[in-house]
C-alpha cells in the first residue's frame, strides 16, 4: 500500500475503491462477532466462499466476514446486499440453497427469514423485523459494510473522511467546539460531557498529553464496546485521532481487556494498515499532525476500568485506583494530562465531525444526545445489541425490540448499569432511558448493560450476585469497599439461606450509605447500588426471606421446598431414579414422596417430572405439606385424561 | 514556597502549599485518627479514618484529609457527627478482622462498644491485619525493597512476605514497629529469637 500524502489522495483512494466495487453485483455480509462466532459462523463463511468458487462467481460476488449485526440470539446471520435480505440461524448446509435461490435467482429462502410471532409473517428485510424497527444504528450500522481487517472497506464506507475534514478545514479548537456543542456524554459510566473533559486536558499544563481508549468493559452481560472494537476498529481509531488533534496529543493508548481476543487480533491489524496508508504516524495526510497509538492489554481486573486504576496499569503498576483530588484529565499517565473515553464515545466522534453537531443534537433527549447501544440480555425473547436514540422507553426496548418476556412470564425488573447500577421495577417501564432519568430512579446508564428479569428472578439473589461479583473484583485497598462488601455479602448470604434477622435490612442500608460516602473510588461509592435499589423497590421480597423464611420467586435453595403433589403423581418413577441422593421413595403406581431430610434441592425431580403430570412443585418455603403414608396408590385417571 | 491560610475547627492555620489537611491539623495539635498515614511515606488514603468535612463557599463535602491539599480560605471540621459516624462504622468493620490492640483503642475512643459484624466461612478468620499497607509501602518507599506485598484483591486481599526476599526480611524488621494492628507484634512473639 502506498502512503496517502494528502487529503486529496485519500479522496482519490476512496473513489478508486468505489469504482472497483461498481462491477460487483452482490455482496454477502456474514456476522463474525463474538456471538455468531460461537455459533460457528466461520464455517458458514467458509462454505459461502467454497460455493462461490465452485460456481465460478469469484470477483462478482464479495463475501465479507464482518463484525456484530446485533441480533445475537438468532446467529449466525447473513445479510445479502443490495437487496438487504436478512437470513438467520444459517447453517453451512443452507449455503448452496441461498446461493442458488437468492444470489442467482433473486428468490427468498423462506425458512431462514425471521418469523414474526405476533403476525405470523416472515420478514425478509431488516426494516420489517421488530428487533430492528425502532433501532437507529448510527454507530453500529457500518458493521454490515466492513470487514474489520480491511481498511479499504472502512475507507470505501466513508472512513477517515472526518479526519480528513478536520485536518484540512478545521482547527483543533473547531473540533473541540463541535464536540462540546454536540453534547456528547461519555458512554462508559458517569456520562460526563466529553467536550469539557477534552478541554480540561487541552488546557492542562504538561507535555506530552495522552488520549486513551477505555476498552476494559467488564459489566456482566455487557458487550457493546467489544462488538464495536471487534467489528469496526478504525472508527475508534479515527475518533481517537480526532480527539488527539483537538487536545494537542500525539500519543494514544488503547487499554483493552485481554479476554477480548478477537479485538486483540483485529486491532493491531487495523493499526498496521493505518500506518501503511499514512493515516497513523508522522505527518498524517501530509499535514503537521502526527499521532501514534499503542495497545495495552489488561490483566483481567474489573476495577482497572476506573480511570486512575487504568492509568496506573498503563504505567506498568498494579491496576488499582489512587486517591485523587486532581483529575486524571489534568494529571493522568505519568502525571501528564490524559483524556480517557470509552470505546463507544470515541466511535461517535467521527460521526459528529462528519455530520455536524446539529445532526447529533437532533437525536436523543434534552440532556442526553445521540444514540446509545445497549446489550439487551436476560429473560427477553430477543437478545442482542440494540442501538436506539436516547429517550426510548424501557417498555419499547423490552417489549417492542426485545419481543417481551420469554415463555410469556411476567416482567419484574430490568437491571441497568452493571454492578454499579440498579434494578428498575415495573412501575418505571415508561421511563425514557437517558443518563439523568436512570440516575433519578437509583440506577445508572453505565456502559449500557440491560438485564431483563422476570417473576422467576429473586431480587435478593440478584443483589447477592452483584455483591459477590464486586467483593471479588474490588481492589480491596480501602476499608469501606472491602470490609463493607465482605459484610454485605455475608448478610445477603444469611438472608438467602434463612438466617436473616429483621435488623439486617437496616444494617444493609446503613452500610450502603456509608460506602457511598467513605469509599476511595467510584467502584466502592456505587458498590451498594444493587442492594440499595432492590431494597428500595423490592423490600417485600427481602422481608419474605427474613420474616417468613420464604423465597417468593422460588430461587433460594436453602429456603424452597420440593414437594410431590399426591393427586398428580402417576408413580412413573422418573424422579426417583434420577434423584442424586435417593431422597425420593415410591413405586410403580404408588405416590412418590420426597424425604426433606435427604433432599439437597438440586431441582432434578422438578425438571424431569413429565410435563403431562407436572406433579413436582417448588414451594417458596417450608415446612413441606405432611407426606401421604407410604404405599398410597396413585389417583387413577380416566383414559385420555392428562391432568 | 507559597503558604496558604485555612481554618481547622475554627482555628486559623498557615501551611505550605502542597501540604495535606491532615498535616496542617496535626501542626495545631488536632488529633485526627489514622491507620495508614506515616510521615516518611506517601499518603495512600486507604483507611479512611482521617475523613473530614470541608466547606468552600456554600458547599460542604467529605474529603480524605491525608491526601487533600490545603487551600486558601478552606474551612475544615474534623469531628462532626457525619465524620465520626463514618469512623465508628470503619471501626465496627475492622473489629472482627483485627480485634487486638490499636483498633480496640480506637473503638474505646469513639465509643464503639460492640461490632454488629462478624467473619464467617472457612477462609474468614481474624488476621489482626487491617491491610493499612504501612509495611508494604515502607518496604517499597523507604527500604527500596519489595519484600512485603499484597496478594489477591477484593475481600481476598492479604499482606504476604515475598519468599525470595527472606534473607533481607528476617533481619530488617523495621516495619514491625509501624504495624497498627498487631499482626507483626504477633509474629515477633512467635519468633522471639530472631534479631
Amino acid at each position: 500500500m502506498k502512503k496517502l500524502k494528502s487529503v486529496v489522495a485519500l479522496k482519490q483512494f476512496q473513489e478508486g475503491l468505489l469504482a472497483e466495487q461498481k462491477g460487483i453485483k452482490k455482496s454477502i455480509a456474514i456476522c463474525e462477532g463474538t456471538g455468531c462466532h460461537a455459533y460457528k459462523s466461520g464455517a458458514v463463511a467458509d462454505t459461502f466462499e467454497n460455493e462461490i468458487r465452485r460456481r465460478g462467481l469469484e470477483g462478482r460476488i464479495i463475501i465479507r466476514r464482518t463484525g456484530c449485526h446485533g441480533f445475537c440470539e438468532r446467529g449466525p446471520m447473513a445479510k445479502i446486499f443490495p437487496e438487504k435480505v436478512f437470513y438467520f440461524q444459517v447453517k453451512p448446509e443452507d449455503v448452496p440453497e441461498i446461493v442458488e435461490a437468492t444470489i442467482l435467482k433473486g428468490e427468498l429462502v423462506d425458512r431462514l427469514l425471521f418469523l414474526d410471532e405476533k403476525t405470523g409473517k416472515r420478514c425478509a428485510y431488516q426494516d420489517e423485523i421488530p428487533f430492528y424497527m425502532l433501532q437507529n444504528q448510527v454507530v453500529f450500522g457500518n458493521n454490515f459494510m466492513i470487514s474489520p481487517r480491511s481498511i479499504e472497506d472502512y475507507i470505501a464506507a466513508g472512513g477517515y473522511s472526518a479526519l480528513a475534514k478536520a485536518l484540512s478545514t478545521m482547527s483543533p479548537v473547531d473540533v473541540l467546539e463541535e464536540i462540546k456543542k454536540s453534547g456528547l456524554r461519555g458512554r462508559g459510566g458517569g456520562g460526563f460531557p466529553a467536550g469539557i473533559k477534552w478541554e480540561t486536558t487541552r488546557n492542562a499544563p504538561g507535555d506530552p498529553k495522552y488520549v486513551i481508549v477505555n476498552a476494559d468493559e467488564g459489566d456482566p452481560g455487557a458487550y457493546m464496546d467489544r462488538s464495536i472494537l471487534e467489528g469496526n476498529p478504525h472508527s475508534v481509531l479515527e475518533g481517537l485521532m480526532l480527539g488527539a488533534f483537538a487536545i494537542g496529543s500525539t500519543k494514544g493508548f488503547v487499554y483493552v481487556r485481554q479476554e477480548y481476543t478477537i479485538a486483540i487480533e483485529n486491532l493491531p491489524v487495523a493499526i498496521e494498515q493505518a500506518k501503511q496508508l499514512g493515516l497513523l504516524g508522522e505527518n498524517i495526510l501530509g499535514t503537521d499532525f502526527s499521532f501514534d497509538v499503542m495497545i495495552h492489554q489488561g490483566a483481567g481486573a474489573f476495577v482497572s476500568g476506573e480511570s486512575s486504576a487504568l492509568m496506573s496499569a498503563i504505567e506498568g503498576r498494579v491496576g488499582e485506583p489512587r486517591p485523587k483530588y486532581i483529575r486524571t484529565a489534568v494529571k493522568g499517565v505519568w502525571d501528564k494530562p490524559s483524556n480517557l473515553n470509552n470505546v463507544e464515545t470515541w466511535a461517535n466522534v467521527p460521526l459528529i465531525i462528519n455530520n455536524g453537531s446539529e445532526w447529533f443534537r437532533s437525536l436523543g433527549t434534552e440532556g442526553s444526545k445521540g444514540t446509545k447501544i445497549f446489550s439487551l440480555v436476560g429473560k427477553v425473547k430477543y437478545t442482542g445489541l440494540v442501538e436506539v436514540p436516547m429517550g426510548v422507553s424501557v417498555r419499547q426496548i423490552v417489549y417492542d425490540i426485545g419481543g417481551g418476556i420469554r415463555n410469556d412470564r411476567k416482567f419484574k425488573a430490568v437491571q441497568t448499569g452493571g454492578p454499579s447500577g440498579g434494578c428498575i421495577p415495573e412501575k418505571f417501564l415508561d421511563l425514557p432511558v437517558d443518563f439523568d432519568e436512570l440516575s433519578q430512579v437509583g440506577s445508572m446508564m453505565g456502559s449500557g448493560g440491560m438485564i431483563v428479569m422476570d417473576e422467576d428472578t429473586c431480587m435478593v439473589d440478584v443483589a447477592k450476585y452483584f455483591t459477590n461479583f464486586l467483593a471479588d473484583e474490588s481492589c480491596g485497598k480501602c476499608v469501606p469497599c472491602r470490609e463493607g462488601l465482605r459484610q454485605m455479602k455475608r448478610i445477603l448470604t444469611d438472608i438467602t439461606e434463612g438466617r436473616g434477622e429483621p435488623a439486617d435490612l437496616e444494617t444493609l442500608e446503613e452500610l450502603g450509605a456509608f460506602m457511598k460516602d467513605a469509599s476511595l473510588c467510584a467502584l466502592g461509592q456505587t458498590a451498594a447500588n444493587p442492594v440499595l435499589s432492590t431494597l428500595n423497590y423490592f423490600r417485600d421480597e427481602y422481608e419474605a426471606h427474613v420474616r417468613d423464611k420464604k423465597c417468593p420467586a422460588r430461587v433460594c435453595r436453602e429456603l424452597i421446598v420440593f414437594h410431590i403433589d399426591p393427586r398428580k403423581c402417576s408413580g412413573c418413577g422418573t424422579c426417583r431414579k434420577q434423584c442424586p441422593t435417593n431422597a425420593i421413595s415410591g413405586d410403580k403406581k404408588i405416590v412418590h414422596i420426597v424425604d426433606q431430610e435427604k433432599c439437597i434441592k438440586c431441582g432434578t425431580c422438578f425438571q424431569v417430572c413429565p410435563a403431562r403430570f407436572s406433579a413436582v412443585t417448588r414451594l417458596p418455603g417450608g415446612p413441606a405439606p405432611a407426606p401421604v403414608p407410604y404405599g398410597t396408590a396413585v389417583v387413577q385417571k380416566a383414559k385420555g385424561e392428562s391432568k | 514556597m507559597n503558604t496558604v491560610t485555612l481554618k481547622i475547627n475554627g482555628r486559623e492555620v498557615t501551611a505550605k502549599e502542597g501540604t495535606s489537611v491532615l498535616e496542617a491539623a496535626r501542626s495545631l495539635g488536632i488529633d485526627i485518627p489514622t491507620l495508614c498515614a506515616y510521615e516518611e511515606l506517601e499518603s495512600a488514603g486507604v483507611c479512611r479514618l482521617c475523613m473530614v468535612e470541608i466547606t468552600r463557599g456554600k458547599k460542604t463535602r467529605l474529603v480524605t484529609s491525608c491526601v487533600y491539599p490545603v487551600e486558601n480560605g478552606l474551612e475544615v471540621q474534623t469531628e462532626t457527627d457525619r465524620v465520626n459516624n463514618i469512623r465508628r462504622m470503619l471501626i465496627e468493620l475492622l473489629l472482627p478482622v483485627a480485634p487486638s490492640g490499636p483498633i480496640n483503642a480506637l473503638a474505646k475512643r469513639f465509643g464503639v462498644e460492640k461490632s454488629r459484624f462478624k467473619l464467617e466461612g472457612p477462609k474468614e478468620a481474624p488476621t489482626n491485619c487491617s491491610l493499612c499497607g504501612l509495611c508494604v509501602r515502607y518496604c517499597e518507599q523507604v527500604k527500596g525493597e519489595h519484600a512485603v506485598g499484597f496478594l489477591g484483591r477484593g475481600v481476598n486481599r492479604k499482606v504476604a512476605l515475598m519468599a525470595d526476599k527472606g534473607d533481607e526480611c528476617a533481619f530488617c524488621r523495621q516495619c514491625y514497629s509501624l504495624c497498627n494492628s498487631g499482626r507483626f507484634v504477633e509474629m515477633a512473639e512467635v519468633f522471639p529469637d530472631q534479631p
